[in-house]
């Protein structure tokens, strides 16, 4: 089996082009809702930029851009955005999911629904991009590494 | 044991081919499915969303609405078995420093 | 009897991929051979529903102003699209967790050959 060397211009492409992929990730994220989007497609782009800076300069270098251990946390707390969002609406006075009681005021019916689809697609996409992340973490776990 | 394989997957062939002759044709907008009106004489559920989708949520993608209004409870069973997911990973793989080298 | 075929063979080839991922997890032997099939049956699976959800002479499912939302002939149909954007990332996240517990059983058994995992499994 080929051992992997840290090669210079691998690392320095990936370098380049992480940062681009995760502003189109938020660029996805963020316009789905006047083009095909969300926050499903806009996490699992995100989670591409990350494991290409984990392929392309190891292990022990993209610790400094996304830790192991913040996986599982950060999963929790886009599930409890999803959750939070859908209970602030049932204590103002709706029904559980139901983002037109969302308590923010001068807002319209409406807008309230199209206000609470964003707060949920960014719960949703947060917990995608963590998840990915940490699933490909544990099945390099004990693995040997360059 | 191989002849009973071979058979188990030629039926199951012939049967879904069998069964597709009573698909409507791709792409043909009067199939049941596309209708104002399920056989049942209720509202189609398609048609219904793209009628409604920008009146109710103020929010031009269709599939959006879907996804986090009109089936929020949907989406949210789903993350839900995103994040389990990614704890039984953990569960399973993640081992303790001390005694790595112990086959489990 | 050249619509009826045009109208059908995308599920035909539909129905070639699922024979084939049924061919995958059936015959073959190795545990990770037969994820490989299963990931192909499922691929079939979302392949279906989005061809299913086409319509000639319609557009993408977010509105536009010019056409307006009254006539639903014109945009296809969100629906199936929206099941299936979920379907997939599901699909990965369960993925992972057969791996994992694909590699769980060669850490402990040291194989993944069907027949030869059996007899350690008595022995053992």
């Amino acid at each position: 089996m080929i051992r992997y060397k840290s090669n210079l211009i691998i690392l320095m492409v990936s370098r380049v082009v992480s940062p681009f992929i995760m502003l189109f990730a938020l660029y996805v994220i963020f316009h789905g809702h006047y083009s095909a989007g969300g926050g499903f497609q806009g996490g699992t782009i995100m989670a591409a930029s990350l494991l290409l800076m984990r392929l392309a300069a190891g292990r022990e270098i993209a610790q400094l851009q996304f830790r192991t251990i913040l996986g599982t946390p950060l999963g929790s707390i886009g599930v409890l955005i999803y959750f939070g969002t859908g209970f602030m609406a049932m204590l103002a006075g709706g029904e559980f999911l139901n983002y037109g009681f969302l308590p923010f005021a001068g807002f319209q019916a409406a807008e309230l629904r199209s206000l609470g689809i964003l707060m949920v697609e960014i719960g949703v996409g947060l917990a995608v991009m963590a998840i990915l992340v940490a699933i490909y973490d544990d099945l390099l776990e004990g693995y040997p590494h360059d | 044991m191989k002849i009973i394989n071979w058979l188990l997957l030629i039926s199951f062939g012939a049967l879904l081919v069998y069964a597709s002759f009573g698909l409507p044709n791709r792409g043909d907008a009067d199939a049941v499915m596309h209708r104002e009106k399920s056989p049942a004489g209720s509202q189609g559920a398609s048609s219904y969303y793209i009628r409604n989708a920008y009146k109710d949520a103020n929010t031009p993608n269709m599939v959006t609405v879907i996804l986090a209004d009109y089936r929020g409870y949907d989406t949210l069973g789903e993350e839900t078995v995103i994040l389990t997911a990614g704890l039984i990973c953990f569960l399973i793989l993640r081992r303790k420093k001390k005694n790595s080298d112990d086959p489990i | 009897m050249t619509d009826f075929i045009l109208g059908h063979y995308a599920y035909w080839a539909i129905i070639f991929l699922l024979v084939l991922g049924l061919y995958g997890m059936v015959f073959k032997k190795n545990l990770a051979k037969k994820l490989i099939g299963m990931t192909i049956f499922q691929v079939a699976i979302i392949m279906f529903y989005v061809a299913s959800a086409v319509k000639w002479a319609a557009t993408v499912p977010v509105l536009d102003p010019a056409i307006g939302a009254v006539d639903a002939a014109k945009y296809i149909s969100p629906l199936q699209h929206c099941l299936m954007l979920t379907a997939i990332v599901v699909g990965v996240a369960t993925s992972g967790v057969a791996f994992s517990l694909v590699i769980s059983i060669y850490r402990r058994y040291k194989t993944l050959d069907e027949s030869i995992l059996l007899e350690r499994m008595k022995s053992s």
